[in-house]
Parts: C-alpha cells; structure tokens; sequence
C-alpha cells in the first residue's frame, strides 16, 4: 500500500441538503496516470478541490503523500501541482514573471527558481516566448503555461482540472503528449475531462463520476467488459444480401446493430472467422471486417443510455 | 478542529512585494495621484499666498500650508479627506474578486500558503502604496512652503507633520479595508467599486446631516433651551458620538488637534472647565497627541476590525469558479 499517493475513503461533500460528492473513494498510485470522466456537475472539480484542501470535506478521510489536507494543508499543497479548469495568469506580466511569483509563494529559493522555470517552459515548449507577456498568448500556450507550472513545482501528484478543454485538435495532441511524460517522472496525474477518446489514450485507469459517485472504475478495457457485456467489438460491411439475421445467428455474437454503412456486432470472443464464413456463404461481397478498439465513448454513452438518471444499479464502488 | 500546522504568514511577504509592485507601477495610482496633485496644488498654492503677509507672526506657519483655506479652495486637508478614500478604494475594490476573475485565485491558493497570507499582502501591499503617495506629497508641500516663504520649519512643526502624515496613513488603512472587504463580498468588481463608494459617500456627504437629524429626534430641545437658543446637550454628546461612528470625523478631528496646537479639546466644554486656562497658547506636541490618541485608535481599531470580517468571509470562500 505504500505506492499509494492518494487515498480517499468514504469522500462526501454537502452544500445544504445537496450532495456535490456522495461517498466516493479514491486509490491513486505513484506514477499512475488517473482519468475522472463524467458529465458536467458530477462532482469532479468538487473532488479535486478536496484533495488540494481548497474546499472542506463534509465526511470522509484523504491522505496525500501521508498528509490529511486539513491538517497540514500547506504539506499537501508542496506536493500537489494543480492546473485549475481554463487556467488564468497575470496578462500584463510575462510568462517567466508569472511563474516566479507562484514558485516564490512555493518556497522554492531563487536560485533554485529560475532553473526550474527555465526547465519547465522548456518542457513545454515555451523556452522562446518566456519573456513575452501571457496576455498576447493563445489559449493553447497559456494552457501549456499551467503546466510548465506544475511541472516546476516537481509535485508527487499533478492535478489536472479539463486540461484539454477549447483546444484544438493539434493542441490538445500535443498537451496529452507532455503529460504522458510526466509519468516517466514518477509524478501520479488526476485528469479531469469529458474529451473522451483523448484522454482514454492516455490514461492508465479511468473513473466513471455520475451524480457525485463513482459508477465505474478501472482500465477501459474493463470498463467494456463491464458496460457491454462483451469485450470484443467487430465492423462489418458487405455488399448485396440481407445479413443481419445471419450475423446474429453467428455463435457467441450477442449484439448486433446497424451502423450508417454496415454493421456493429458485440461479441464475448473472437469470432472474425466465422463471421467472415457467415457473409462470403450468403453470396454477399465482403467489403469491410474491422476489430474495432473498446472505446471509452462507447463506454460512456451506453453507460449514461442505460443510467439516464444516474441510478448506480451496477458496478457501484468497483476498485 | 485540530490546529493547522506551518506559519499563517508563510508567503505574504511574496504577495506584498507583487503587489506593491503593481501598484507603484499601476496607471491607476498614477491617475489618482495625479487628482491630489493638482486638487491639492490649488489649495496649497492659495495657502501660500495668504502666509506671505503673515510670515512673522505665526509660530506654526508650516502647518498652516495644510489648513489654510480662502474661499472657494477648500485646504488641503479637505482634499485628503476627500480625496484619500478615492485612492484606497481605487487600489482596493478589485483585489480579491479581481484574481478570481483572472481565474488566478485558485493557482495561488494551490501553492503552499495560507489565505491569510494572500489577504495580509494584498492589505499591506495597499497601504505601502497609499504611504508612499501620502509621503511624496507630504514632502512635495513642505519643500514648497520651504521654497516661497523663506523660513525652515521648526523640529515640533515637522514632528507634527509627521504625526500628521501617520493619521492620514490610518485613514487611508479603513478606507483601503472597506475597498477589500466589498472584493471580498462581492464577485463583480463593477458592484464593489460601486458598493465602496456609496459607502464613501454616505459616510462623508450624508452621515453629519444624518447624524444631526437623529440627535434632535432623540434629545429635542427643551422650551428653555429654545427661548435662550441654547443647544441642549444631551444632544450635541449624542451628535458627536454618532459623527465618529465616521472615519471622515475621526481623521477631522485628530488632524485638528495636530495641525493645530492651540486645540485643548475635541468635545464639548463648559465654561466651568476652561478655568485657568491661558487661551490661545499651544499646547506641547505630546498634549495634542494624548488629545488625539482615542480617535487615532479608534482609526487604527476600525482598519483592523474591518480586515477581520474580511478575512473570515474570505475563510469560508469556494474558490472554483
């Protein structure tokens, strides 16, 4: 258990008689990149929020690092680098400027200072534009800029609040990329996001928020097999015939429906073989047979189809 | 609750330096000061003219270039009185609610520092500014008196200065609480701008009006009191009470004191009490600091109480947007 850089147990937050976060535990590793996904108001940023000690827990217990952040708040902050939702620095000082002022509230000694930032905005890729001023910054760079902040601080835990949130495609690409490296540091990252094929590239295991709990955690392919029953995903398209009925008839197919150019078949094992035999028997071209990635969009939208008023029938407080 | 570890103050020395920083450096002090500069040189300038004539007369004619006045110029200390609150709002109104909106608030609560230490800063960061302008200024009318009216000013007149100097400090520290604690209350800076001034205007335009009508509300005077046109006064010890519930009449008060020595006292005096008193003889500096020593307290109280709500509603603050 000594891995363990967060620990939550039993995680409640209560505004008046509404729960934010109802019951929620959290097992975070050293070096693990972690996912919250859910849909607006789950509870996510509430969740972080009380990891950073930026808001009171109504019940339960956290440990970060070994720290309660209600009682050493300020040990917790050392070791936490947190990139809040759409990030905000001070427009009318520079980039290095802005970092100096959060790396001296950080403690951190001014020699020590300026080859952290130099460092940090290397990493991301912001070494020339250091001493231009954030307010001429896109969206993107000062997104990056949050996170050369984190990366300076050298924290155990990096929490991430929508870091990819109004990025384009490149940038957001680009973003993940650097957190991905921040993993071969050893630093443990919580993401936040809704970008859900992104992040599911990067994340080592997610956790599904819905209504301010948990309904599903662990690595996606899990998360898949849990959801659709099946892990296995195949595309067919074939041209001339009616197959659907004959897809269906395959052994160990459990689903099938039609997709805008062919069909989409769930099935609990590799069964392309025979599918393959099923079609090219009918008489009808076989144009397309894919394996087809679970994917966490896939995941999430069936989840939230069969759980629309975020009822936790299934799989609640999975670990 | 347990007790937190690590000092309260951690940080706010950082937070100080940046803001000072910002505000020396800021066009908005720059603007304000600039109003006192000009608002001021008038009346400073119409003071001078008038202490031409009288130069060997007065044994304090350095603190009559602060309260001289000739019609329509008002002295300037009225100015200040005036015119410092408008400095400490302008400095003030958006610092906390101004971070929140640069979304920078909960980037700087991240690192390892209490909010005490951020709101600390902020209000010395304030105050060292406010200093700074009150100082050059200061200096600005002493070194013009010195330069026009051809004598030094003796070591009680700049020690009243100074002394004066720090009451106006004061001042500025409950104005510059009050811009903080409407930052802290409201989210828009718009309508903390706004709330700070209306509170800037109550208090030094309408609270004396108020103040007079709820005094002869509560003790009005009696028939004797009416055919002789005596005050009654139960209610003028009424009045002045409430008066000083207003920063603008404690800074009035305790800049009369200073600036001039002669005052014996700041409420109401029968004729009874005055016995034996040589009238219109100064008193030493350290009477007129005993005289004034509860209002600038009750300054240097307000500033603080002021700082304390804010600081417990800035406490129990959420910080996500």
């Amino acid at each position: 258990m000594n891995d363990l850089v967060i620990n939550a147990t039993g995680l409640r937050k209560r505004y008046g008689s509404v729960a934010a976060v109802d019951g929620i535990d959290l097992a975070i590793r050293r070096g693990e990149i972690f996912g919250l996904l859910g849909p607006n108001g789950a509870g996510k940023t509430t969740t972080l929020l009380m990891l950073l000690g930026l808001t009171e827990v109504s019940e339960g217990t956290i440990e970060v690092g070994g720290f309660d952040p209600a009682h050493d708040p300020l040990e917790v902050k050392r070791r936490i680098g947190y990139l809040p939702d759409s990030v905000g620095f001070y427009d009318n000082l520079t980039a290095k400027q802005n970092l100096r002022y959060t790396g001296r509230l950080a403690g951190f000694p001014r020699a020590q200072l300026d080859k952290r930032i130099a460092e940090g905005l290397d990493r991301v890729g912001l070494a020339d534009v250091g001493d231009h001023r954030v307010g001429t910054y896109s969206r993107g760079m000062k997104q990056r800029l949050g996170l050369a902040e984190v990366l300076m601080k050298g924290a155990e835990v990096a929490i991430l609040d929508e870091p990819t949130s109004g990025l384009d495609p490149e940038a957001t690409f680009e973003l993940l990329e650097m957190i991905r490296t921040m993993k071969a540091d050893g630093t443990a990252v919580l993401i936040s996001s809704h970008l859900l094929d992104r992040v599911q590239a990067v994340c080592d295991r997610v956790a599904l928020f819905n209504a301010g709990k948990i309904v599903l955690q662990g690595t996606v392919p899990e998360l898949a097999q849990r959801v659709l029953g099946g892990g296995y995903i195949y595309e067919v398209e074939a041209d001339g015939g009616e197959i659907e009925h004959l897809l269906a008839a395959v052994p160990g197919a459990r689903q099938v429906t039609r997709t805008f150019l062919g069909f989409r078949i769930l099935a609990d094992r590799d069964i392309r073989g025979d599918l393959a035999r099923a079609v090219v028997a009918s008489g009808a071209a076989l144009l397309k047979l894919a394996d087809q990635e679970p994917s966490l969009d896939t995941v999430y939208r069936h989840y939230f189809e069969s759980h629309p008023h975020g009822l936790e029938s299934h799989a609640h407080g999975t670990a | 609750m347990a007790r937190r570890s690590g000092s309260a103050f951690t940080g706010s020395g950082t937070v100080f330096l940046k803001e000072f920083a910002d505000h020396l450096g800021g066009a908005r002090v720059q603007v304000i000061e600039w109003l006192i500069i000009l608002t001021g040189a008038g009346a400073v300038y119409t003071a001078i003219q008038d202490l031409k004539s009288t130069t060997g007369q007065d044994p304090f004619l350095f603190l009559r270039l602060f309260t001289q006045a000739r019609d329509p110029l008002p002295s300037f200390v009225l100015v200040l009185d005036f015119l410092i609150p408008l400095i400490a709002i302008g400095l003030a109104f958006d610092s906390v609610n101004g971070e929140f909106n640069r979304r920078t608030l909960s980037r700087l609560l991240a690192q390892p520092i209490y909010r005490d230490a951020l709101l600390l800063g902020k209000f010395l960061g304030g105050l060292a500014a406010i200093a700074v302008a009150l100082f050059t200024l200061w200096l600005l009318v002493m070194g013009l008196g010195l330069l026009t009216l051809g004598v030094p000013p003796s070591g009680e007149e700049v020690l009243r200065g100074l002394a004066f100097l720090v009451i106006a400090i004061a001042y500025g520290g409950v104005w510059l609480a009050v811009a903080m604690l409407c930052s802290v209350l409201f989210r828009s800076a718009a309508t903390s701008a706004l709330a700070a001034l209306g509170l800037w205007l109550l208090v030094s335009v309408l609270w004396p009006q108020v103040v007079q009508f709820i005094s002869t509300e509560v003790h009005p005077p009696t028939a004797i009191q009416l055919l002789f046109s005596q005050p009654n006064p139960d209610q003028l010890q009424l009045q002045q009470t409430l008066s000083r519930l207003s920063p603008s009449t404690l800074f009035g008060e305790s800049v009369l004191g200073i600036l001039h020595p002669t005052t014996r006292s700041l409420g109401l005096v029968f004729m009874s009490q005055l016995e034996g008193a040589v009238m219109g003889t100064p008193l030493p500096l350290a009477q007129s600091l005993l005289l004034v020593w509860p209002q600038v307290t009750g300054l240097i109280a307000g500033a603080i109480i002021l700082f304390v709500i804010a600081y417990v509603v800035f406490q129990r603050q959420e910080v996500r947007a």
